[in-house]
């Protein structure tokens, strides 16, 4: 199974392994990574599942679409690499995937 | 560089027929006819705390029901989660232009304000007052936020009777929005006034639609006056009318724009947050071994405070206008029908709620109620008043072991705003 790891605002590491097909929020929320709050259940409608993408891997992860981009629009703290956890499906391709969880989802 | 504003309150020129004041007659829910004479939005109802029943039995019957004569004109009423979810999430069907309450807006007061608006100008104001509450402002807020509730519980009567809604409810709230607007403090009560004025039925607190339009003039007049004071500022200050009247998709507004974002600011920030505040003491002391269980562990107030949210949903509903024909359950909603999204049924779904009248503080989903509603208008202000909600009830427990509630609660009249206007509480002496 491919490995992410999560990283949280005070630099605690969170390496967990996923399960292909399912998406990172799901991930995230199985292995109790913290800092994932996930209001809407993975309906891309919240924002609060709101994780910052490591360059080295943006080019696996690829851009949000035009949905997650209305909803990434919202929060004032989103930075280029940010995508919507719920919205990033776990493949084998992404094994080793390092992800920051930012200080506050909003 | 923007311009002072002068505003000359255009005249009303006719004041619709305002609907009469009903009283909630009981009848027994499981016999009423779900037909196009029925229909949920109905203020009286909601006054007597009676509208679950009914929101049940459309749930199970007429998950998409038709109204076809009201107060509020024709309506469809959407009272499933799942459903409710998919028609907010899908803002490009379900326009939020034409009002977001059942009620229709009436042409000669029109009160723009981007919760009525669809992107892209929707998102251009929406970001440009967003950061106030954004988490980061609100951890430096935490202290303040703290420190008020301290000196409002520690200045409440003790062994006799008061209206929690009065002394601490609306006093919270009132002081955190007279912060975010930088207002006046000594006149911070206008703000309460012009919240409940801004949603309150005419013949209740105001005699008329023509009063309450005087008010909420008033309401413009007074605000105009901090903007004026404030756009030429050299540096703009850190206040929601400074963000407005500096920002780029907000300066060039004209008067009543300006007095529609106040009035979605007001009433966002202030009756949504109190009622809340008032329903988590009544839900805890309606269940004694919830109100035991956050005493004994007051890490659980976090959540207690989702799952009050979800409990209380203090906005009802939120309405949307169809853009094209949309076949949902058998029926055809038309281009140009209201569609009524009734977040207080949806919270209440058996289907995403395992046993859903309950009030359970450790509810595992509590969080995933849609009180703040989904999708790109999804609540601005709700770690806000998360926070305060937290806030209050960390320093409540600090000082107090009970807080009984020692008559019965009394109800807002609207199917909008479900909220309270008394709740008589004691403290031990």
């Amino acid at each position: 199974m491919p490995r992410i790891i999560f990283i949280e605002h005070d630099g605690t590491e969170h390496e967990i392994e996923a399960q292909s097909g399912l998406s990172l929020m799901n991930a995230a929320v199985d292995n109790l990574v913290p800092g994932i709050d996930a209001d809407c259940g993975g309906e891309c409608s919240c924002a609060t599942c709101h994780v910052v993408v490591r360059d080295a891997w943006m080019a696996k992860v690829g851009k949000p679409n035009d949905r997650e981009e209305s909803m990434l629009d919202l929060n004032p703290e989103r930075q280029d690499n940010s995508r919507l956890s719920c919205q990033v499906a776990v493949s084998d391709e992404l094994d080793g995937l390092t992800v920051d969880v930012p200080e506050f989802q909003m | 560089m923007s311009e002072a504003i002068d505003t000359t309150p255009q005249e009303a020129s006719s004041t619709p027929a305002m609907p009469p004041i009903r009283t909630y007659q009981p009848e027994d829910v499981a016999k009423v006819a779900l037909d196009a004479h029925f229909g949920p939005a109905r203020p009286e109802i909601f006054q007597a705390d009676a509208i679950l029943p009914y929101f049940a039995r459309m749930r199970e019957e007429a998950p998409l029901h038709y109204t076809a004569d009201s107060d509020f004109g024709a309506y469809w009423s959407v009272t499933r989660y799942e459903d409710i979810m998919a028609i907010d999430t899908d803002h490009e069907t379900f326009s939020s232009e034409g009002g977001i309450t059942v009620g229709t807006p009436d042409d000669d007061f029109r009160l723009p304000m981007f919760i009525a608006m669809d992107p892209p100008r929707h998102d251009e104001q929406r970001k440009v007052v967003s950061p106030v509450v954004g988490p980061r402002n609100l951890a430096a807020m935490e202290s303040t936020i703290r420190e008020r509730a301290g000196d409002i519980l520690d200045s409440l009567p003790r062994g006799e009777t008061f209206n929690w809604v009065d002394l601490v409810s609306i006093e919270q709230t009132t002081q955190m929005l007279a912060t975010l607007f930088d207002f006046p403090w000594e006149d911070r009560s206008k703000l309460t006034r012009w919240s409940d004025v801004a949603t309150a039925a005419p013949g209740t607190l105001v005699a008329n639609e023509e009063e309450r339009r005087a008010e909420l003039l008033e309401c413009l007049e007074y605000f105009v006056g901090l903007w004026n004071e404030r756009v030429n500022l050299p540096e703009p200050g850190n206040d929601l009318i400074s963000m407005l009247a500096h920002g780029e998709a907000t300066k060039n507004m004209e008067p009543m724009e300006y007095l529609g974002n106040l009035i979605l600011l007001i009433v966002g920030g202030n009756d949504t947050t109190r009622n809340t505040i008032s329903a988590s003491v009544l839900a805890l002391n309606e269940n004694p071994d919830q109100f035991a269980k956050l005493r004994a562990n007051p890490g659980l107030i976090p959540n207690m405070v989702s799952e009050t949210i979800r409990w209380q949903t203090p906005l009802a509903h939120m309405r949307r206008t169809a853009n094209r024909d949309v076949e949902m359950h058998g029926q055809t909603i038309k281009k140009g029908d209201k569609v009524v999204m009734w977040y207080v049924s949806g919270n209440r779904d058996p289907e995403q709620f395992e046993n859903p009248n309950a009030y359970l503080i450790d509810r595992p989903n509590a969080r995933q109620h849609m009180a703040f509603g989904f999708g790109l208008h999804r609540c601005m202000g709700n770690r806000l008043a998360e926070l305060q909600l937290k806030v209050v009830w960390e320093e409540i427990l600090k000082r107090f072991d009970k807080i009984e509630v020692v008559g019965e609660a009394e109800r807002s009249y609207s199917s909008f705003v479900r909220g309270y206007t008394n709740l008589p509480v004691r403290l031990p002496a």
